[in-house]
């Protein structure tokens, strides 16, 4: 008896180093992934930094023919339209949520969360065209004009809405990747907000709290945290987006003033002219786009992951 | 497992290896250019039915053509821009036009029909470097007297992916225009100083039948399948000519091959009364001493059947052939610049 649980033991000894052996495995190998991408990036932008410096990011030019190339526009465009999309989808995703899990009747619950779900599972190329042979003509036809017209009149922030209504542009590329962020932060948010116990809801409400007051008191410091991450989620690939992008920017290397103006971002600039791009300099420089878009996105995760542990340390203090 | 299953999965395994053998032997491999893909595609099905030869294309871009056959991964490259001489030399490669192609300008102008704009290379030079910004600017009202030209204003739309639809376009207003020249120049992407980029020849159609006053720039087989509204362009002899086959073949005709080193020849601005100024040939890159010269053979075999049978598949899609006489040039190259071990690896009586 003792000797077959002492066998027992040993095999499941074997089993345990195992298995942690081969999670460490796998844990290691996402360390090499990223190792790997981040090494052969910077070998394949060496070229293009040892040549232009620091001068790479600080210069708007991208002119193939007399190789010169700064990285200055595709860098604006991918944050500018990163941040337009936070600044349509965050509030629109944190109403969904709310309204999903607070305040929906339990008949039509189910039929938004799944087209939430859907609108996720669309591929971006889908967004692309849609963006481009849908939306474009909407926002050059009704919505931009009026933009010009009123908006664009304003002191101050009437120079984001100057110029031509080409459709395309930076507002229309920031306004698809919000629709193409959007399930991500409303996913997420929503079943943040289902884990808020229900009871400290109930409390709320027994204290006499409105809805509204329950929600802002109650139901988001609970899930900051994670409403944050959620958002994260969304900026990351918001950051990242590239087809969607490439159909509806304007693809032109230049930073306007306005909003309604095309521009170009990181990934789609590299999508845009890697197949055709002939010269060492010239792919070179697209690669080290790439390997700067590696660095904001990476910026951005340290910038939230700092965000994060603050308001938790924040949460954790006695109230 | 018993050993009937074991004898079973070796049989298996060795049918499989057959078969991928017999496919190695029998497939030509390439790589490079996207324009020429639908015409080298419908080739190359027409030509495994009848000879067995399959070919693998690979339409990665000009750019990832010339790479890969510097790096001799595929038989033969595909590039819609001619290389140097020297760059040909220094790699030990062979260059030769394949097919014919041409970029079209197209715009939108309400009340103005297919056909009945007129421009030339400075002007639309001036429209793209944002000289000439309105309609019915004087330059171009010059061109048009008899048209009831607006005052919209010209919304440029340019090809934003690096292709050789833009090499084209640049190149012809490079030499229409030294101050385009000067300030852009000619490449597959170039820094456009105005305008909007659209994504490929479906991108710049869209725009431009979307936005009031634009004009752009589509490849021939687009602009004629989608019906848009085409210009006439004057060509160096002066003639206004449409685009059509017979004019990318004039100018293709027209051109000096003869002296053009390595068949270095682009086909923009070139003379001829009958010749559509944006015309290009889209080239194969092959080694001149090949490594495996049955591969170069196999290619060729292709290509001659191609240049000889394939004409019609060819206009069925808008492409245009190589004029007879430089078909007899670029075969007489081969026979007698491709060798290996000092022999010709390809004939024409093989």
């Amino acid at each position: 008896m003792a000797i077959i649980a002492a066998r027992h033991a040993a095999k499941q000894l074997i089993y345990e180093r195992m298995f942690k052996g081969a999670t460490l495995g796998a844990a290691i190998l996402v360390l090499l992934i990223l190792g790997g991408v981040a090494a052969s990036l910077l070998r394949g932008a060496w070229p293009a930094l040892a040549h232009f410096g620091f001068g790479f990011v600080v210069h708007e030019v991208w002119n193939p023919v007399t190789e010169r190339f700064g990285a200055l526009a595709p860098m604006y465009g991918t944050v500018v339209t990163s941040l337009i999309a936070m600044l349509l989808a965050v509030p629109t995703g944190f109403g969904i949520a709310l309204f999903l899990t607070e305040l929906c009747p339990p008949m039509i619950k189910r039929p938004i969360g799944v087209a939430v779900e859907l609108l996720a599972a669309v591929p971006s190329i889908i967004f692309g065209i849609w963006g481009l042979f849908v939306l474009a003509p909407i926002l050059q036809k009704y919505v931009q004009p009026w933009l010009i017209h009123h908006v664009g009149k304003l002191p101050g922030i009437g120079s984001l809405f100057k110029g031509p209504p080409y459709g395309i542009g930076i507002l229309t590329a920031g306004m698809v990747l919000a629709i193409m962020v959007l399930p991500f932060i409303a996913a997420t948010m929503r079943d943040v907000f289902e884990t808020v116990p229900a009871m400290l809801k109930e409390s709320g409400y027994g204290l006499g709290a409105t809805t509204w007051e329950v929600i802002w008191y109650v139901v988001v410091p609970h899930s900051r945290v994670a409403m944050v991450g959620g958002v994260m989620l969304g900026l990351g690939r918001a950051l990242g987006e590239t087809m969607a992008v490439t159909f509806v920017i304007g693809n032109a290397h230049r930073i306007g003033a306005s909003l309604l103006a095309p521009g170009t971002t990181i990934s789609s600039s590299i999508a845009n002219e890697f197949t055709e791009a002939v010269g060492d300099l010239y792919t070179s420089s697209l690669i080290a786009l790439g390997l700067l878009l590696f660095i904001i996105t990476f910026g951005v995760i340290a910038v939230a992951q700092t965000m994060l542990r603050r308001l938790e340390r924040r949460q954790l203090a006695p109230l | 497992m018993n050993i009937k299953n074991l004898r079973r999965l070796l049989l298996v395994m060795c049918a499989t290896a057959g078969l991928s053998a017999v496919a190695g032997a029998l497939e030509i491999s390439g790589a490079g250019a996207t324009f020429p893909y639908p015409i080298y595609a419908k080739w190359a099905d027409a030509y495994r039915t009848l000879t067995g030869v399959g070919l693998n294309y690979q339409s990665i871009g000009s750019g990832g053509g010339i790479k890969q056959i510097k790096a001799k991964t595929v038989t033969f490259g595909a590039s819609d821009m001619p290389l140097k001489p020297d760059e040909l030399k220094a790699a030990g490669l062979l260059q030769f036009p394949m097919i014919i192609g041409g970029v079209v300008p197209v715009v939108n102008l309400k009340g103005i029909a297919p056909g009945q704009l007129k421009l030339d290379g400075a002007t639309l030079a001036s429209i793209y470097l944002g000289d000439v910004t309105e309609w019915d600017d004087p330059k171009i009202k010059r061109l048009n007297p008899k048209l009831n030209l607006p005052d919209t204003a010209i919304a440029p739309v340019y090809r934003s992916d690096g292709s050789g639809t833009n090499f084209l376009f640049t190149d012809y207003l490079s030499k229409a225009s030294t101050s385009f020249k000067e300030k852009i120049g000619a490449n597959t992407s170039v820094q456009w100083p105005i305008g909007i980029g659209a994504k490929g020849n479906e991108g710049i159609a869209n725009m431009t039948t979307q936005t009031d006053g634009a004009i752009g720039y589509v490849e021939y087989a687009y602009a004629k399948q989608s019906n848009m509204t085409y210009a006439l362009l004057t060509n160096k002899a002066g003639q206004a000519v449409a685009p059509s086959a017979q004019s990318f073949q004039a100018a293709a005709a027209n051109a000096d091959w003869a002296h053009a080193d390595s068949y270095y020849l682009i086909l923009t601005d070139q003379a001829g009364a009958g010749s559509w100024p944006i015309t290009g040939a889209s080239f194969i890159l092959v080694y001149r001493e090949p490594a495996d010269p049955a591969a170069v053979d196999a290619a060729l075999k292709f290509f001659a059947w191609a240049y000889a049978d394939g004409a019609k598949m060819a206009a069925d899609l808008d492409y245009v052939p190589l004029p007879p006489a430089l078909i007899t040039a670029v075969k007489k190259t081969w026979a007698t610049e491709i060798t290996a071990n000092g022999h010709p690896v390809w004939s024409e009586k093989k």
